[in-house]
Order: structure tokens, then C-alpha cells, then sequence
């Protein structure tokens, strides 16, 4: 079986390559900080100040004001789950989100709604936006949180986040915005000021980090209940043995990913375009979804009319090259995306998309090499 | 040259791809994902569920080869699941199997053979494939007890020219025995009976949750057209069948007919039971039909043996005459033909 390192590694988005340092800093919490943080004594003490040495560089990261408003957790989904499941604001108990969502919000607020909440749901237009305006209709003094992710994962296209905060703060101060920064985190600036959000998202496999491991940031008085029960830990609002190596090692990925974070975007966004640029003139039929839009750099989704993305990723795969279409059921089969479909794909057009993502360890050169390998594949299949 | 095979997660299955790999071939396995619940989850009971497939992934990891699981669930639905409910509530009775085989396994997956450029079509099944000169023969497995030529009479000469079945050359035994020493985790693995879509073991409940009005009861007729007993619903009933009547009357008594628009069964004897002969319609070929007046062999059900018969009409309507009376086929099953351990090809029953 082929490693990520033998293949034409497209899947970034996915799942990106764990940078150097991090395997090093995780391996090295496993040896000399691997107690339990909770415990009294003196190595429980080690590992406990490794890990709220990490929070304290997140917090600083994230623009977030005291340490203690990031609450480490075991992914993006967990930190989604506990933003809508968890967020008090009083007694107001609809939420607003929208229709290009991660499952790991659309099913929290499913979960909501079963439970009694009310739940609005924001379409988008044909380059996959969200419109502030649309999304601002939606509120009431009903609506106690709005999540609305940084970017979509499947597409890339970059949502207005900071402008559909500013205008519900208008409406309604009282209000608190959600992201989920999961997909951006890795080439976009992401933090609570810039991106003018009450909390987000993260989770750490998706910028160079190891999985398991993620974070919800809250700005500070943010009230947040527990959505895992047990030993009280991250201040009550998670239960479960501290991760002090997936924490360090998050946190770690974090650092570089900010350090390196324009460069690393700068050089993507050329080797992308240039993919997309000898794609699109080989096939003039395939059409680059969310183009028209602003896009994450590390992100090119593309329809190719009459090729079935099953059948292209299989051939891609046979080929070595590692891509991705829509998301994949617990089975591994192509499901339809409800990304697409919120754009007004048919289910035929949402069939015949791929997603292609680069990452921080795409090597130099390869929007052309992958281009014409993946150009190879398509004269086989067309 | 390449091959795809069709693996389940079974023995057989999982025999053929270690197989076509010993044979030469470049092997990509792949699982078809052809039900799944309301949640878009494969089922956890039945056959063909996520269980089956993690088998069928871990095997194909074993023998280090690409594995994919195909999504057919809109296929499967249209052409096998709701042609079955639809069968049973107009009084027949439905082989999903074989529609499976002719609408989705060999149809959309020999296209999909093409488009991911393999040359052959590998699958599990029971059945020989035999080249004569440039023409192909569908035969009978080595291991009589496991023949699955009658659920394979739809392929025809372009499809057999494309489908290689390697455990067909195999007793069951031999297949286990194979799979143990190659140390595949699927060798003692039970064999599945079951409708694979029918998670519960029981085609009525599942019936029942497509079309609450199964349970609709109706009258028990003898064949002097007198009410005999109740039922609760014609689609628990099928031709031939003798258990679960309801009515006690001494000598045993078989389901001769079933109404649905009267919502009736009629009971005889079985004596009663016996016919003729049957009249199939859709018959596919597998190189040569017979002509009328021909003697072959046909099987009428998936779990008796071929009887002789004579061809005494063919063309849109084909019928036949069997050399002895036999218990009546039941509408909605597949009639196969045979000339010896051949398969000739077949269609499906709709009046006896």
C-alpha cells in the first residue's frame, strides 16, 4: 500500500502532512511530560505546565484575552459539537447557520432541534456564499448563536464572516457568532479580532498538527456547558484526561503555521492557479466551482461534466495521485454533497466534482506536475 | 491485464481476487454499497453490510490491492428493491437475487469494468465459464451442491466473454481450504442466506415497512371457490407453500393461487398442486435459445433440480411442457434452461 509521501499527495484538505517539529514535540511529551496532568505530584506538575504553556501561546495566537478561554478538545467536530451544543446565551434558543456547514455543525444543530431549539438555515448563492444580509433576515431576540464557518472545506470559498458578525452585532449585540475555522486555519489569517467571532474552531491535523486533537476558543465570560461529562477538566467545560501531547504538539503546529502562513499562502495560491490554468485549457468543459468567489489558496474543486468522480478518483488513485470528491460515507463510498446541492448542483453535476488541495509540504513545482498528471488521467477516462 | 472483482467479504469472493492475483492479473477489488438505512448507513444486519465490507477491505489490504466500495444504492433501489415489494403485493414471487445480477452486478458494473480500465469482471459465484472455439458457455459449478448457474442465466455472450468466475472450478471445500492456508480472514467465514436487504431475516417485516397494507387479511378458498379460513395478508404466501395456512383440514394442502386484487388464496392438494407445464416471458440467451420441440432441461426454482421438459412455444411468450407433472412454479421466479451442465439462458415465470 502506497504512504502519503509515495503519492501525488493532493488531499491537504483532508488531511495534511505533520510538519518535523510537531512529530518531535509529541514524541518527546510522550516520553518526558506523559503523566496525568490532574495529578499532585511533581511529574503530574511537569505535564500540566507543558500543556498550559501551549494554551497560554494559543490564547496569544488566537487574539483570545485569558488562557483559560481555549478549551482543548479532541477535533474539529468536538469543538463544533460543544460551541452549539454548549454556548449559553440566556434563554434564547434558536440557531442560525447555514446550508454549506460541516456535518460536525449540521448535526449539533440537528441534535438541537430534536431537543426543542429552533433552527434556521441560511441558503448560499451559485459561487457558494453566504450573504450577511440573507443571514441578518434571520435574526430575532429569539437567535442566541450563529455559526457560519470560515471557509467551506469542500469548495474553499472563503465566507464573509467579520461583515456577517458586524451586522448581527448591529441588529442584535447580544448575539454571539460561531466559526468553524477547521478548513481556513492553514493559509488563512484566523483569530477572534480579525475575524470579529465570539469563538471558533480548530482542529490540528488539518494544519500539521496530530489528529485527535483541536480547540474551541471563546472570547471571555462566554459561558460554555459541558457536552462530555466526567472529571471536570478544562475548568468543567470538558471531561477527559488532558492530551498533553496532542496539545503540545497542536499548539507547536499552530506556531509555524502562523509564522510561515503568508509565505506558504503566497506560493500555493501560484502553484494552484497554474494547476487550474493547464486543467481548465486542456478541458475547457471543466469549470472551477466557487471561482467567482474568494477562495483559500490550498483549495481548487473542479466539475468535470460527464466524468463520474467515483470513477475519476479510482483512476487517479490507480495513478498514484491522491484526491477527493464530496465526502466519504463510514463505508468509503462517494456520498452526494450537500455543499453542492446548497449551491443548485443537480445530482448528477454533484457527482462529477473533485477536490484537489495543496498544503504546506506541496513541493515546488507541482501545480504543473499535477496538472499533467491529472490532465493524463482524464484523456483515459473522456 | 487488469481485473475488477466483485467482493463481498465472503469466502469465495475473497478466494477469486487471491486468485486472479496468482493468476497474473492486476486485481483492484471493490464492494457494492447497495442498501443502506435512513440515515445513509450501510446496514449493520443482513448480508452486504458495513461488517461485510471492513472484511472485504481488510482482505484486500491483505493481498495488497486497491479496494473501493462502489455507491449503487439508487441502481439497487430502483431496479431490485422496489420491483420486489411491488412483486410480492401483485400476488408473485420475486428473486431480488437475479434481478440484482441482471440490472445491477452484471449491467452497471461490466460498464464500470470499462470506464476503470480493467479488461475482466471477476466475481464469487459459483458457475463455470467456458470458451469453445470464439464462443462462450455458462456451465454448472464443480460443486453441485453450491451451483449458482441459475442465478447467472442473464449473461450473455458479450458479458461471459468478460466475466471469469475462478471459484466455479472449486468445491466449496477446496475454497476454504485455499483461503485458510493464504490466511484470509473470511475462510470460515458462515455463507449468507439471506435476501441481502432484509436486514431482520423476514421479508414481511421489511415488506411491511415500504407498504403497511400487506397486513390487509382476506379469505382462504378451496378450489370449489368456498371460504376455508382467513389470512392476514396475501404477500405472506407463495406458491407451493404448505406451512402457515391456517386451516387444518387433514391431508396436507399447498397455496395454488394467490389474488391479491381479491385478497384471497386458493389451497388444493397436492395433487391440486400439479402442472403441466409453465410460460416464461423476458428470456435472455446466453449464445443459443433452443426451438420449439426441443427437449432440455429446466429449473424453476433456485433450490430444486432441473427437470426435463419440451419447448412448446418460444418467442415473446416461451412454454414448456414438463415430461412429468411438477408442483406448480410460482409467478415471479426465474426458469432456467439447461442442455445438460449448460446454461442456455432463462426468463422469468409468470403463469403454471
Amino acid at each position: 500500500m502506497t504512504n502519503m509521501t509515495d503519492a501525488l499527495y493532493l488531499d491537504h484538505a483532508a488531511t495534511t502532512d505533520a510538519h518535523p517539529e510537531v512529530v518531535d514535540v509529541v514524541a518527546k511529551a510522550m516520553t518526558d511530560t506523559n503523566a496525568n496532568a490532574s495529578g499532585l505530584h511533581g511529574p503530574a506538575r511537569a505535564a500540566k505546565n507543558a500543556m498550559e504553556e501551549a494554551r497560554e501561546e494559543a490564547a496569544s495566537l488566537l487574539g483570545v484575552g485569558r488562557p483559560l478561554d481555549i478549551v482543548f478538545t479532541s477535533g474539529g467536530t468536538e469543538a463544533d459539537n460543544l460551541a452549539i451544543g454548549g454556548i449559553r446565551v440566556g434563554d434564547r434558543r434558536t440557531v442560525v447557520t447555514t446550508a454549506i456547514e460541516h456535518e460536525a455543525v449540521l448535526e449539533s444543530v440537528e441534535a438541537r432541534r430534536r431537543r426543542g431549539d429552533e433552527v434556521r438555515i441560511v441558503g448560499v448563492d451559485v459561487e457558494g456564499r453566504v450573504s450577511p444580509a440573507d443571514l441578518v433576515d434571520h435574526i430575532d431576540p429569539s437567535v442566541g448563536l450563529v455559526s457560519v464557518m470560515a471557509a467551506n472545506n469542500e469548495t474553499g470559498v472563503i465566507q464573509p464572516v467579520p461583515e456577517i458578525a458586524d451586522q448581527v452585532k448591529q441588529v442584535d449585540p447580544n448575539v454571539l457568532v460561531h466559526t468553524d475555522a477547521v478548513q481556513a486555519f492553514a493559509t488563512q489569517p484566523v483569530d477572534l479580532a480579525t475575524m470579529d467571532v465570539d469563538a471558533l474552531s480548530l482542529a490540528a491535523h488539518k494544519f500539521g498538527g496530530p489528529k485527535g486533537v483541536g480547540l474551541l476558543a471563546v472570547r471571555s465570560a462566554i459561558a460554555i456547558d459541558p457536552v462530555l461529562h466526567g472529571g471536570g477538566q478544562e475548568a468543567g467545560r470538558r471531561s477527559g484526561t488532558y492530551n498533553v501531547p496532542g496539545i503540545v504538539g497542536m499548539v507547536t503546529a499552530m506556531r509555524i503555521t502562523v509564522r510561515d502562513r503568508d509565505a506558504n499562502a503566497e506560493r500555493l495560491k501560484a502553484e494552484r492557479d497554474e494547476f487550474e490554468r493547464i486543467v481548465t485549457s486542456a478541458y475547457p468543459d471543466a469549470v472551477v466551482t466557487g471561482a467567482g468567489a474568494d477562495r483559500l489558496v490550498s483549495h481548487s474543486h473542479i466539475h468535470f461534466p460527464g466524468t463520474l468522480a467515483e470513477t475519476l478518483l479510482i483512476r487517479l488513485d490507480t495513478e498514484g495521485i491522491a484526491a477527493a470528491a464530496g465526502s466519504a460515507c463510514q463505508s468509503g463510498a462517494v456520498e452526494p454533497s450537500h455543499v453542492l446541492t446548497a449551491m443548485g448542483f443537480d445530482d448528477i453535476a454533484a457527482g462529477e466534482c473533485i477536490r484537489f488541495s495543496f498544503g504546506w509540504s506541496s513541493p515546488a513545482g507541482i501545480g504543473t506536475d499535477a496538472a499533467k498528471r491529472v490532465v493524463a488521467v482524464l484523456e483515459q477516462v473522456r | 491485464m487488469k481485473a475488477l472483482v466483485a467482493m463481498s467479504g465472503g469466502v469465495d469472493s475473497s478466494v477469486a481476487a487471491a486468485l486472479m492475483l496468482e493468476r497474473g492479473f492486476d486485481v483492484i477489488g471493490v464492494t457494492l454499497k447497495q442498501w443502506e438505512g435512513p440515515d445513509g448507513a450501510m446496514p449493520v444486519a443482513g448480508c452486504c453490510t458495513l461488517s461485510d465490507a471492513e472484511d472485504a477491505r481488510r482482505v484486500a489490504a491483505q493481498l495488497d490491492i486497491p479496494y473501493y466500495v462502489l455507491d449503487y444504492v439508487e441502481e439497487f433501489t430502483e431496479a431490485v428493491v422496489e420491483p420486489f415489494a411491488q412483486g410480492y403485493l401483485d400476488g408473485l414471487t420475486p428473486n431480488p437475487c437475479i434481478e440484482c445480477n441482471r440490472n445491477v452486478r452484471f449491467d452497471a458494473l461490466l460498464d464500470r469494468t470499462d470506464e476503470l480500465g480493467c479488461d475482466v469482471l471477476v466475481t464469487g459465484h459459483h458457475a463455470r465459464v467456458e470458451k469453445v472455439g470464439d464462443r462462450y458457455r455458462l456451465r454448472k459449478a464443480v460443486d453441485g451442491t453450491k451451483d449458482q448457474s441459475y442465478v447467472l442465466h442473464m449473461l450473455s455472450q458479450e458479458a461471459l466473454s468478460k466475466v471469469i468466475l475462478p471459484v466455479g472450478e472449486m468445491t466449496k471445500t477446496d475454497v476454504r481450504a485455499y483461503a485458510s492456508t493464504m490466511g484470509l480472514r473470511t475462510a470460515t467465514k458462515p455463507d449468507s442466506q439471506d435476501i441481502c436487504f432484509v436486514t431482520s431475516g423476514d421479508y414481511r417485516d421489511f415488506l411491511r415497512g415500504m407498504h403497511p397494507e400487506v397486513d390487509a387479511p382476506g379469505d382462504v378458498l378451496d378450489t370449489s371457490g368456498a371460504v376455508v379460513g382467513s389470512h392476514g395478508g396475501t404477500t405472506n404466501f407463495t406458491i407451493g407453500q404448505r406451512k402457515g395456512l391456517g386451516v387444518s383440514v387433514g391431508e396436507p394442502r399447498y397455496v395454488l393461487d394467490i389474488e391479491p386484487r381479491e385478497q384471497t388464496i386458493t389451497i388444493g392438494t397436492y395433487e391440486d398442486l400439479l402442472v403441466d407445464g409453465c410460460t416464461a416471458i423476458d428470456m435472455r440467451s446466453t449464445g443459443s435459445l433452443p426451438g420449439v420441440g426441443d427437449a432440455i432441461d429446466v429449473k424453476v426454482r433456485y433450490r430444486s433440480e432441473p427437470v426435463p421438459a419440451t419447448v412448446a412455444e418460444a418467442g415473446e411468450r416461451w412454454t414448456f411442457r414438463f415430461d412429468e407433472r411438477q408442483p406448480k412454479p410460482a409467478p415471479g421466479q426465474a426458469l432456467v434452461m439447461y442442455d445438460g451442465e449448460y446454461v442456455l439462458g432463462g426468463g422469468t415465470i409468470v403463469a403454471a
